[in-house]
């Protein structure tokens, strides 16, 4: 992500040469040059408010601004064990691999691309699916990992929330999507095109058979991700000012040649129009979740000995 | 169209030379049989080998024949059905009531306008969720009275606009293709022209799907894709073959179940004759399909779905 980071000999130069006190005409980019050749860095700069915040601070926060509450944006594997009892859980499907059925090929090969994001995120795709307890309650969580092509939907994407669904249908047990995705994957083609209809029609099973599917949408959820199984859920629940919505911004401001409102297309714009359920912080989202689950518990009782 | 050039060259070469055949007399004539023989021969060949690219932009002709051309063709007493019962009527979207031989169908589709002043109402046939949710309120009411359903897929995409966001457009098409999986009918799908993303996929879930020759769908335009990947969008020609969106790429991948023989040179040159391979097309699906139940329909239309994807399972 392009925060801003700060080393410890950047700061100590600016702390024995306050630069902000004395020399008001000098211009600001200069100093922010410099800052942001430093790699590493105990401060980051919010990419909301733009305040300088202390990085373990944020760190102890949950990934959230202290100033703004802006949230960060977190792995995949970070958010599984904010929300699981003890954050334990376990993974399935983890064997599922992409391969590259159009051998395609724009300014890199796309099985390149494969290889370097599996070597960045140690995952094979963009998604993770999951088992364990919130609360007590047993239940299945597939998140997307943004790391990954921007958490893009193919081929595995697609295939692991319908066994993620699939194994709902099993044990009769809630589904839980945490979506952060740019939308399909351009490099499999129509394949991920179908991605959209094949994880629908998971949900739908679902809906069928009475359970409760509960999506979460954080920052991004455009695309095919968000006009597919993302808005399907029964309960619909954000992070705070991620942004959400079909088209990319910047076709949008292209196709209507004026620029957009401030607010356009965060979960609060969302909100406001009616289009999810409700806005939580990434703190509560594990009560919520608690409580969400345990309205759906009191429902008709689960069918089968291995019923929770 | 850039290759449809030569031909209008070649034909002003021809009336030219007839023009002279009759002062000039022998040797005009000769001049005039090989100018066709030339014309007949380049024609060919151009379109015997179409790149991915050139059946895009034939996919958006101008002159192709657009749904309510189809419509109008294959179907009688097509009463046309407004508006989504909500917010408004999108025209980027036509459907109604029709019939098509003994069959009682509805019949819906995306509509491109013919000329800039049409385009402009019919948003070019890119459709607001207004425009979606009314095919879903029409397919709805096909389901009621067990009525199949054939729709049209001809856009360049949904639409991207400030209202459209504001309206729901994800949600939208989110549930089309939801309740299209579940709807308890036959679905008939035709892509006629451009098959754009998401905004096609909303009126694409389908039992069967057809293609005509020349139709293309895709993830992404080619434009958007070679922005994207290549940063640059004059690159679209790489994508278009990259992305695997022509009718016969995606019969190999098992998206189409069959492709849908264009007169040569295009739908455009002969609307009449393409209407009626569809029509024919449209009655040899219903009469497939109305040999099953419900039950095997939905059963057979969620397996259809559910097996798309291309993966490796490593031995655990």
């Amino acid at each position: 992500m392009d925060h801003t980071l700060w080393s410890a000999a950047a700061l100590s130069e600016l702390w024995r040469n306050p630069v902000w006190f004395k020399r008001e005409n000098k211009p600001k980019e200069k100093i922010e040059n410099k800052k942001l050749q430093i790699p590493q860095g105990l401060w980051i700069r919010c990419k909301n408010c733009k305040e300088i915040i202390y990085k373990k601070e944020v760190e102890r926060n949950f990934d959230i601004c202290p100033k703004c509450q802006y949230h960060f944006y977190i792995s995949a594997q970070k958010r599984l064990s904010l929300l699981y009892d003890q954050g334990e859980y376990n993974t399935f499907d983890d064997h599922l691999q992409p391969t590259d059925p159009l051998k395609f090929r724009d300014r890199k090969k796309y099985r390149d691309r494969l290889k370097e994001y599996a070597a960045l995120t140690g995952l094979k795709d963009a998604i993770i699916s999951s088992e364990g307890t919130i609360g007590g309650y047993r239940v299945v969580i597939c998140a997307m990992e943004f790391g990954f092509m921007g958490g893009s939907m193919a081929s595995v994407v697609g295939e692991k929330i319908v066994r993620g669904a699939e194994r709902c249908l099993a044990e009769k047990i809630p589904l839980i999507t945490i979506a952060c995705s740019g939308g399909a994957r351009m490099q499999e083609g129509i394949i991920s095109l179908m991605q959209m209809a094949k994880t629908s029609a998971a949900v739908g099973k679902l809906a069928e058979a009475g359970l409760p599917f509960i999506s979460i949408l954080t920052d991004p959820t455009t695309g095919g991700v968000s006009a597919s199984f993302a808005m399907l859920g029964d309960i619909i629940i954000s992070e705070p000012k991620a942004l959400i919505g079909f088209a990319g911004q910047r076709v949008i401001e292209q196709t209507i040649g004026q620029e957009l409102p401030p607010g356009f297309q965060t979960a609060e714009f969302l909100l406001a129009h009616g289009m999810i359920d409700m806005i939580v912080d990434r703190r509560q989202m594990r009560s919520t979740l608690i409580k969400i689950l345990s309205f759906f518990a009191l429902g008709p009782p689960p069918q089968g000995p291995d019923g929770q | 169209m850039d290759f449809e050039k030569q031909f209008v060259e070649l034909d002003s070469a021809i009336k030219e030379m007839r023009q002279l055949a009759t002062e000039w007399g022998d040797s005009a004539r000769q001049e005039l049989k090989r100018l066709k023989k030339k014309r007949q021969k380049v024609f060919y060949e151009t379109y015997a080998k179409l790149t991915p690219w050139q059946r895009t932009l034939l996919a958006r002709h101008p002159d192709r024949p657009y749904t309510l051309d189809y419509i109008n063709i294959i179907f009688s007493d097509f009463i046309e059905l407004h508006g989504d019962r909500k917010f408004g009527d999108d025209s980027a979207i036509v459907g109604g009531l029709a019939q098509l031989g003994s069959h009682k169908v509805v019949v819906i589709g995306h509509q491109k306008g013919r000329g800039t002043k049409e385009n402009i109402s019919r948003n070019f046939g890119m459709a607001s969720p207004e425009g979606f949710r009314k095919a879903l309120r029409i397919m709805k009411l096909a389901e009621k009275f067990r009525k199949p359903i054939i729709t049209f897929i001809d856009t360049p995409g949904a639409y991207p606009g400030l209202g459209a966001e504001e309206r729901g457009q994800a949600e939208a098409i989110a549930r089309n293709i939801y309740e299209m999986m579940f709807l308890r009918v036959p679905i008939i799908s035709i892509v006629t022209g451009e098959g754009g993303s998401g905004g096609a996929l909303a009126l694409g879930v389908a039992d069967r799907l057809l293609m005509l020759e020349n139709s293309v769908y895709s993830v992404i335009s080619p434009e958007g894709c070679a922005a994207i990947l290549w940063k640059d969008h004059t690159k679209a020609n790489e994508a278009a073959t990259a992305l695997h969106m022509t009718a016969q790429d995606l019969l190999k991948l098992k998206v189409a179940d069959e492709i849908l023989k264009e007169p040569i040179g295009g739908a455009h040159r002969n609307p009449t004759m393409m209407a009626h391979i569809v029509r024919r097309a449209i009655l040899r699906c219903l009469a497939q399909m109305s040999r099953l139940s419900e039950d095997k329909l939905l059963e057979d239309r969620y397996r259809r779905y559910r097996q798309y994807g291309v993966f490796r399972e490593l031995v655990e």
